[in-house]
């Protein structure tokens, strides 16, 4: 008895409602953009600086207690908040302290630490510090700015790859697609204000990567397509190509989502920001490589002359191999 | 050939299923190569593992094993101020020597890292600042002596000031920075933790990574001293901390009595730079103190001065405070001398060893400093392990539904593919974080993809009714070409993370990057290998319908 999440031959229309596609991702673009500029990000201290604290205890978190604890201390903006994960046990109670970074000094001293470990000690003797973190303003900044060059060099070099083996339109969809992808996922992260470190910039561009993955594969058989059926209309041969990989777009999201919730659900709350922008960037992905990438395409057309030089060129490129 | 690559990848990383067992192995052998330990000793840890195995183990991130990570920005520029002052003595010589044309020399107070020198006779001014550019020397650069000079000398009305040149300030931050790293890594060596990384970044900031230190506060108190010993004449001594020395005068406190406040020659005797040996030790009155012992040419000024100033108090001096000031009873020729204070065993046995490491050139501020508990790590590698289980049989069992006998066979390359991963990480040495295992799992579920579009185009060929053979032949050639763009984009964009980012997201880069090349390798060549091995023994009539 085999599994069979796709039929083997599928006819679907991808862009009957071309336009209603099309349409509601550029209205969720835009919220995200205006979620992005009214709420702001929840920025980590590896972006704004300060110091995070992570504390544990057998006893269960009174964050009111804590705030009173820390106020006397004058450390300006202190945000407190409890950290839930299943695995954690009614013993283990986890909360997480940030405190912003301090007039004058780069990162925090033993001596601060000590007064707010042992303020904190007041409220409940069980508590101790499990990690903390203390980012400089300094740093911040430069990380801040490594972080923008990093997004922006990923998609400046996968548009010249793109154009580089396709054609100019493909890698404007396919950009187009990766820019949808990375704007949803920030807008998320402003609606939801889940804290925004540098592990979702690594989750941003391994977002990138994949969505890339799913639109070059799509592409690869537009283009294998359009040399084959050269007198169809595009859009049909945009379909044709976008059914013929659907079993694979597929199979690829849903073993990519298993293992991706698997770790949302059992690798520990250290890491779940991060992976929870990697689902969503492996759902809005695949949704934008169909829907976003190749309706691009659609919409710009393609030099349907590919015939004699591309024909060649698509098949020599890596050289085919036997054996 | 290929099967050779699949089992040699297992058997490297095989390691890593022992973690435990390995590391106490090698840590036993580390200590029998030190000669800490002999083999007979550590038999017991020896024989956890056998010698002709590979040994490499993956390397955990400080937020798998717990530990501290710094980043220091060295203040380069302090040297300047040292390396310019240390010029006036030369300078006030080589002036005093053409007294009859430049009149007298007087140094006036000047901003850090200049040397403004006045002369008498202000005719002479071109004159005098000829004589202080002759004592210029070429810069001393890591590989060999430069063109330029390493003073900038200029005059500004009766004034000549000195600053170092450009090239030389590159060429002493060069110098601060290696002297900086060589002694933080003594430091942390002495410490005696395992497997720090210390690296320089840019042009002045230092790395500190260690695992297994209790904090960064630690890791800070043990780096972060600049340990600057100093031996200096005392001049008197004074109870207003907030009085202006005279020039070439310093005010330090008392370490020992609060209020008390030593006024000092600047220029020192002898510096902790001359320091050959510092052990801890007790005085006559069973006080702890350091025992230290000087270098020829330290020891012969030392006894010079000591023998020329019986009966006065000189000053010992440890960053900035006076530790102790005892009047010399003799003259001290050895070259060996004892610092007693109000000391704790612990503090001497730092002492000694800060001074044994040598002072650092400049002070240093601590720009970024994570601390992770060991149990926090522990708990993140128990998660992260249980999750990547999970997943792992998720994907076996999905591709085994949906792909049949075809789906055995991408779950062994799967298999390989894991393994192959590991043991490029610990041929590598590369270090496993958090963000990495995330990206191993990540890889899990990718890594399928190649297959998987292999197998569909197989699946599309039997459909034109080739034959079997034709098929598999055609699946493969076909597919070639998305697999390898979709992976160059996604290896494009994990080299750029490794290029741009730190820490935790290069680790994810890594395993994501190394990730990308043995799934790619097994999809095209494993999985092919085993289909038409399949395919030969079975003849099947159709294939994945």
């Amino acid at each position: 008895m085999r599994l069979k999440l796709v039929p083997d031959q599928t006819s679907i229309d991808f862009f009957r409602h071309y336009r209603l596609t099309f349409g509601t991702s550029i209205v969720a673009m835009v919220l995200s953009v205006v979620a992005f500029a009214i709420m702001g990000l929840n920025f980590g201290i590896d972006f704004r600086g300060g110091t995070s604290i992570r504390t544990e205890a057998t006893q269960p978190v009174d964050i009111g207690a804590y705030r009173d604890a820390m106020t006397p201390l004058n450390f300006g903006d202190v945000a407190i908040t409890e950290v839930f994960d299943p695995a954690f046990g009614a013993d283990r109670n986890v909360a997480m302290i940030r405190i912003q970074a301090q007039e004058g000094t780069e990162s925090v001293t033993p001596a601060q630490l000590d007064t707010v470990l042992s303020a904190l000690q007041q409220v409940d003797p069980t508590l101790s510090f499990a990690a903390v973190e203390s980012v400089g303003p300094k740093v911040s900044g430069e990380l801040v700015q490594s972080a923008i060059i990093a997004v922006t060099l990923a998609l400046a070099a996968v548009l010249f790859y793109i154009w580089l083996r396709f054609e100019w339109q493909f890698s404007v969809g396919a950009v187009a697609a990766l820019v949808h992808d990375v704007v949803l996922t920030i807008g998320l992260f402003a609606v939801l204000q889940i804290r925004f470190d540098l592990a979702i910039i690594a989750a941003i561009l391994t977002i990138v990567g994949y969505s890339l993955n799913d639109t070059v594969v799509v592409f690869d058989r537009v283009r294998e397509n359009l040399i084959k059926y050269k007198k169809r209309p595009l859009k049909e041969v945009l379909n044709i190509s976008i059914n013929e990989t659907l079993s694979r777009t597929v199979m690829t999201s849903v073993t990519t989502l298993l293992a991706l919730i698997s770790l949302f659900v059992l690798g520990g709350d250290v890491i779940r920001g991060f992976v929870f922008a990697m689902i969503w960037g492996v759902i809005v992905g695949t949704y934008s490589s169909i829907f976003v990438g190749a309706a691009m395409m659609l919409r710009l057309g393609v030099k349907r002359d590919w015939s004699k030089n591309a024909a060649d060129k698509a098949g020599a490129q890596f050289g085919v191999k036997e054996g | 050939m290929i099967w050779g690559v699949c089992a040699l990848g297992i058997l490297f990383s095989m390691p890593n299923l022992f973690y435990d067992r390995v590391e106490r192995h090698n840590d036993a052998r580390a200590a029998v190569e030190a000669g800490m330990a002999t083999p007979d000793q550590v038999a017991d840890e020896l024989a956890l593992w056998p010698d002709f195995l590979p040994s490499a183990l993956v390397n955990l991130g400080l937020d798998l094993r717990g530990g501290a990570h710094l980043l220091a920005e060295v203040r380069v520029s302090d040297v300047y101020a040292d390396r310019i002052d240390g010029m006036w003595p030369d300078v006030r010589d080589a002036l005093r020597d053409e007294r009859e044309t430049v009149g007298n020399v007087r140094r006036i107070p000047s901003e850090p890292g200049e040397l403004r020198v006045q002369v008498s006779n202000t005719d002479a001014v071109g004159r005098a600042a000829q004589i202080v550019r002759d004592l210029s020397q070429p810069t001393q650069t890591v590989t060999g002596f430069g063109t330029a000079r390493d003073l900038d000398v200029r005059v500004d009305g009766a004034e000549i000031i000195v600053t170092l040149s450009d090239a030389e300030r590159q060429a002493t931050d060069e110098r601060t920075m290696r002297q900086s790293l060589e002694i933080i890594r003594r430091r942390v060596d002495e410490a005696g933790t395992r497997e720090p990384t210390i690296q320089r970044q840019g042009a002045d900031r230092i790395l500190i990574q260690v695992p297994g230190i209790g904090s960064a506060g630690e890791l800070k108190d043990l780096i972060g001293t600049t340990a600057r010993l100093t031996f200096h004449p005392v001049i008197g001594t004074t109870s207003d901390g907030d009085q202006a020395p005279e020039p070439r005068q310093l005010i330090h406190p008392s370490l020992d009595e609060p209020g008390r406040y030593y006024i000092l020659e600047q220029q020192p005797v002898v510096t902790g730079d001359q320091l050959v040996d510092a052990q801890p030790a007790f005085d006559q009155n069973n006080r702890p103190a350091v025992n230290f012992r000087f270098n020829p040419a330290g020891g012969r000024a030392f006894g010079q001065y000591t023998a020329a100033n019986i009966g006065n108090p000189f000053a010992i001096v440890l960053d900035g405070e006076v530790i102790s000031a005892p009047v010399i009873q003799a003259h001290i020729s050895g070259g060996a001398g004892i610092i007693t204070g109000r000391f704790t065993v612990e503090e001497t046995t730092q002492l000694a060893v800060l001074l044994r490491s040598g002072a650092l050139p400049a002070e240093m501020d601590f720009l970024e400093e994570r601390t992770v508990g060991p149990e926090l790590g522990q708990d993140s590698i128990d998660a992260g392990r249980t999750a990547a289980m999970v997943a792992f049989a998720a994907v076996l069992l999905f591709m085994l539904l949906t792909y049949g006998g075809f789906g055995v066979i991408a779950n062994i390359a799967l298999l390989l593919n894991v393994s192959m991963i590991f043991a490029l990480l610990s041929a590598i040495g590369a270090t496993l974080t958090l963000p990495g295992i995330a990206g191993i799992v990540l890889t899990i579920g990718m890594a399928v993809d190649a297959t998987v579009l292999i197998f569909e185009r197989i699946r599309e060929e039997m459909r034109t009714a080739k034959g079997p053979a034709r098929a598999i032949q055609q699946g493969y050639e076909k597919a070639l070409s998305a697999i390898l763009d979709a992976n160059i984009t996604t290896l494009i964009t994990a080299l750029i993370l490794f290029a741009m980012g730190s820490g935790p997201v290069r680790g994810f880069a890594v395993t994501l990057g190394l990730g990308i090349i043995t799934s790619v390798f097994t999809a095209l060549f494993v999985t092919r290998l085993m289909v038409v091995i399949y395919f030969e023994r079975a003849r099947p009539k159709t294939l994945l319908a």
